[in-house]
């Protein structure tokens, strides 16, 4: 089970903590290229859409959800009202909920003033990183989840804003393979994460259901159904085998 | 310089931000049923799973739809899955499946 409030490393050597935080930060590197590939043409294509520069970097700074922005980018090109891009960003982003109550057995004891700052950068990227990094310390490391947020979270709205300035020099990121970035990285994280039988049934499942689902009701909505049931197919197959932790 | 759509942006984080912070408020977690806390720690797995897989089987079609895809991406990731496993490090992971992916379109010209 997970250790509750836990809220440094101290616990930790210095040598389990600094390698572990090196890690973290080459991994989020690898998260940090990805988002500056797709922030310049995320930049590229506000600009498009007749976004300013202040408007597209605020919404990299204030929503920091690409899926979305790049939906909304999409659905202002083609005049859609704001009712529906705030309904439909509410959909997509409802997967941080998972997110959220994951990570709140870690990070509940801080200070409510920094746990909403955390919040705000509590990201796909942030997520992955970060809780990968405390399992493998057995404890929360708030310094490892600031590293983590704010090398995936700066490089967003830079690029953005480098993307409405100049972005039509860039070439395509998905010719030197950076779209695939992102699913490696949450895959190997995943994989990182499962560490008994219940969790790779839980990771499976997640898997299987957002393909599945994918194909029935759309990816969007799938991946959170992923992230609902799965853990109950892991529940079971704990249930009837390995003694719960 | 417009500022008009700072207006939307802040909506969509309105409606972003709670669905973050709102489990992070909740009263103490350590109350809640040890059956609860098992699924929380499950759900980091499963969810990064079914993003993993979400983001790699389902690719924008010429007209912007989200369509199940089969391609050379689905090899990268496993790559990468696999090496991280492995070897433990996202970035070599990640640097593998680009490559992969970048020699396999241009050899393809995809």
């Amino acid at each position: 089970m997970i250790e509750h409030g836990a809220s440094s490393a101290a616990g930790s050597s210095n040598e389990d903590i600094g390698s572990a935080r090196r890690d973290l930060v080459l991994a989020s590197v690898g998260f940090a290229a990805s988002g500056l590939g797709f922030g310049l043409v995320y930049g590229l294509a506000a600009r498009e859409a007749g976004f300013s520069l202040i408007e597209a970097t605020s919404m990299s700074v204030f929503v920091l959800a690409g899926a979305a922005q790049f939906a909304a980018v999409g659905l202002i090109a083609d005049g859609a009202g704001w009712p529906s891009i705030v309904l439909l960003t509410a959909l997509l982003n409802a997967r941080h909920l998972l997110y959220s109550a994951a990570m709140a057995p870690w990070l509940g004891g801080r200070a409510r003033l920094e746990r909403a700052a955390m919040a705000h950068v509590l990201t796909d990227e942030t997520f992955a990183l970060s809780l990968a990094h405390f399992q493998r310390l057995g404890r929360a490391d708030v310094l490892g989840y600031w590293l983590a947020a704010g090398i995936d979270c700066l490089s967003w709205p830079i690029a953005t804003a480098v993307g409405v300035l100049g972005g039509q020099l860039i070439p395509d990121p998905a010719q030197f393979g950076l779209d695939v970035v992102f699913p490696a990285a949450i895959g190997g994280l995943a994989v990182k994460l499962a560490t008994g039988r219940p969790e790779v049934a839980a990771a499976v499942a997640g898997a299987a259901l957002a393909m599945v689902g994918g194909i029935v009701v759309g990816p969007a909505i799938s991946i959170v159904v992923g992230g609902l049931l799965a853990p109950m197919i892991g529940l079971l197959i704990e249930g009837k085998g390995e003694p719960s932790r | 310089m417009t500022v008009n759509l700072v207006g939307l942006a802040l909506l969509m984080a309105a409606v972003t931000y709670p669905f973050r912070a709102l489990p992070l408020f909740a009263p103490t977690t350590d109350r809640l049923p040890a059956v609860v806390q098992r699924y929380l720690r499950l759900v980091g797995p499963a969810i990064l799973a079914a993003l993993a897989a979400g983001n790699t089987a389902f690719a924008e079609d010429a007209a912007g739809r989200n369509s199940f895809h089969l391609g050379i991406e689905w090899i990268a990731v496993g790559l990468a899955v696999l090496l991280i496993a492995w070897r433990g490090n996202v970035l070599l992971g990640v640097l593998a499946a680009a490559v992969l992916v970048a020699l396999g379109r241009a050899l393809t010209g995809a």
